[in-house]
């Protein structure tokens, strides 16, 4: 190519190697999003399939009944449902007062060397194995809190993994929490400020309301990942396999996660009458509608978030 | 309207080409102004005030005098610390972790630095309008009524309702906007919000008003406007502002204090430094020093 002479349309048109090459990048990466999506797609295929089977063909009146006993042909849903709410309730009584709190003090009250700190500290906390948090809800809460305090039993009980999974979802109310409240612009804290407000007030009155989407979609985001954990109340929730109705904390008990968890245990092989198999995905299935809901709530509350100011 | 935007038309002209006019015209029966305050007149007192942010010091020995019902201009190129010297004012640069304050800034004969002192109770009664208008995400009505509100002001409904007619009247604001006070204040224009900062720090009945820039982000018909509220309200307010434009500080204010950024020759770096500090008209038309004549004239900065 002479940098001197006429300009013609050829000196202008690209190598057509380099636009081969374009294509190929543009199509290979359209496969990998292809790819996912379809991975996806198969996953709901097969727990709407089976759930389907279940659904024709399981005798409605054993999903309203006393407990869950699969392999007796008992499919209570609502002790599952009400089991996965109370576990769900108390994380978020834990996390939510602890979340919150660790997220106003980071954003507004803490010294910048602190906050440096402190914030990946946090982060690490998320980065803890829940079965490390199963066993920790299991030998130390169980018996610490859930016995001395609650006079519950020392073993697995809803209260103890609840408080396990309380603990697990502090991390993530206080991260997105926090950082909703650092997004509030400088300016509104000082004009509150300015007009004689206290920290606390300018907290209360002016941050939270402005940062008031962010902290629902923590909330949110955080009560559908404890509907969907599954080690600690399969470890702790005290109860294995087969659950009776109930609508104590302090009894054990099966949430949804964990009755799915407990009869498949690593193996299609699940042991029991006609329909066992299928009823996992049954529960499979409502867990799945529960969450993804949630999380499509939660996504329109980050939005607000995006638009504010 | 006409007329208004004539005078903005040779207003620009002369921004842009500030050498033109070397001496600025100006009314000098301006009232107020023949004849000198005294000591018992003064609302700040600044004696010796060094500012520093971590090692970096920003304003160095600066000392003047506010007066009562004046407004008090900062001008001075960027960097010379003029906006921090008026965040001493009301203690804004607490807010600011690293921020240090030495010397002495006497509000009405009382040290606000005072260890006794809570900042909280300073600005109740020392107001501010920022740089960039900065309404709550509230409706107008919630925006004017949160100072009110915070400090305990307005026991009954009816009060508060009356606080926020009268701030918005105040900052020539109540007209435009009295049929949507529930609507969000973010639907104001910018000139609109400015204003609507400006009635809400009224509404809180401060002692002074410390205005940074406020007109910065302002068009110049907003501009015109917020300057003519502010010499409405002169006579209940004590105004001390901050501008980077000299023609608005000589249109408006009483008293100049003209800072500049020096090379600390022992630290290598650029401080603040209070120049010179006099009636507008002498800075504008006879200052003392030749870094204030070079700056007004527009040969530097």
């Amino acid at each position: 190519m002479t940098v001197t002479g006429r300009l013609t349309v050829e000196s202008l048109t690209a190598d057509p190697r380099q636009a081969r090459k374009e294509q190929v990048i543009r199509y290979s990466l359209g496969v990998t999003a292809l790819v996912s999506i379809l991975i996806s797609v198969l996953i709901i295929w097969s727990l709407f399939s089976e759930a389907w089977t279940f659904m024709v063909e399981v005798n409605w009146g054993s999903v309203w009944d006393i407990g869950w006993f699969p392999r007796r042909g008992i499919y209570d849903i609502k002790t599952l449902i009400v089991a996965s709410f109370i576990v769900t309730g108390i994380a978020m009584i834990v996390a939510t007062p602890l979340g919150l709190g660790a997220a106003i003090f980071l954003s507004e009250y803490a010294r910048p060397g602190v906050r440096r700190t402190l914030k990946p500290i946090l982060e690490i906390l998320a980065g803890i194995p829940s079965v490390v948090l199963g066993f920790f809800a299991l030998e130390w809460i169980a018996p610490n809190v859930v016995k001395t305090l609650f006079n519950g039993p020392a073993a697995g009980s809803l209260l103890a993994s609840g408080i396990g999974v309380g603990v697990l979802i502090i991390p993530l109310v206080a991260s997105i929490s926090e950082d909703a409240m650092n997004a509030v612009p400088m300016s509104l804290r000082e004009a509150s400020s300015g007009l004689g407000a206290r920290k606390m007030t300018t907290t209360v009155r002016v941050v939270i309301p402005a940062a008031i989407s962010g902290l629902v979609a923590s909330f949110i985001l955080a009560v559908s990942r404890a509907l969907g954990e599954t080690m600690v109340v399969f470890l702790a929730g005290g109860a294995s396999q087969t659950a009776t109705y109930t609508d104590s904390a302090l009894d054990g008990s099966l949430p949804m996660t964990a009755a799915m968890a407990s009869l498949a245990r690593g193996t299609d092989n699940v042991v029991g009458e006609g329909l066992t198999f299928q009823s996992l995905f049954f529960v499979g299935l409502v867990l799945f509608v529960m969450t993804f809901g949630l999380n499509i709530v939660a996504n329109r509350f980050v939005q607000r978030v995006r638009e504010q100011y | 309207m006409e007329a208004v935007t004539e005078t903005i038309g040779t207003d620009q002209m002369e921004q842009a080409e500030p050498q033109a006019a070397p001496r600025l015209n100006l009314d000098l029966d301006r009232t107020g102004q023949a004849n000198e305050p005294d000591a018992a007149d003064a609302v700040f007192e600044v004696k010796d005030l060094n500012v520093y942010y971590g090692d970096f010091r920003a304003v160095q020995d600066a000392s003047f005098t506010v007066y009562e019902h004046e407004i008090t201009a900062m001008i001075g190129p960027s960097g010379c610390g003029k906006t921090t010297v008026l965040r001493c004012f009301n203690r804004m640069n607490d807010l600011i972790p690293i921020a240090r304050v030495e010397g002495r800034v006497d509000f009405r004969n009382v040290s606000i630095y005072d260890p006794r002192v809570d900042p909280v109770e300073v600005r109740r009664r020392i107001g501010m309008v920022f740089q960039k208008p900065n309404p709550f995400p509230k409706s107008i009505y919630d925006n004017i009524a949160f100072g009110p509100r915070v400090t305990g002001m307005a026991k009954k409904k009816g009060d508060l309702d009356e606080i926020v007619e009268r701030s918005l009247g105040r900052a020539a604001l109540w007209d435009e906007v009295k049929d949507r006070l529930k609507d969000s204040a973010l639907g104001l224009s910018g000139g609109q919000q400015q204003r609507l900062c400006i009635a809400r720090a009224i509404a809180v009945d401060p002692d002074v008003l410390l205005m940074d820039e406020p007109c910065s982000a302002l068009d110049p018909i907003a501009t015109t406007r917020i300057e003519d509220l502010m010499q409405e309200i002169k006579d209940d307010y004590t105004i001390v502002i901050v501008t980077h434009n000299m023609q608005q500080a000589a249109r408006i204010s009483n008293r100049t204090a003209f800072f500049t950024a020096q090379l600390d020759s022992t630290s290598d770096q650029r401080c603040g430094l209070l120049v010179e500090y006099d009636r507008t008209e002498t800075i504008f038309s006879n200052p003392s020093d030749e870094r204030t004549e070079n700056y007004v004239t527009g040969r530097f900065g």
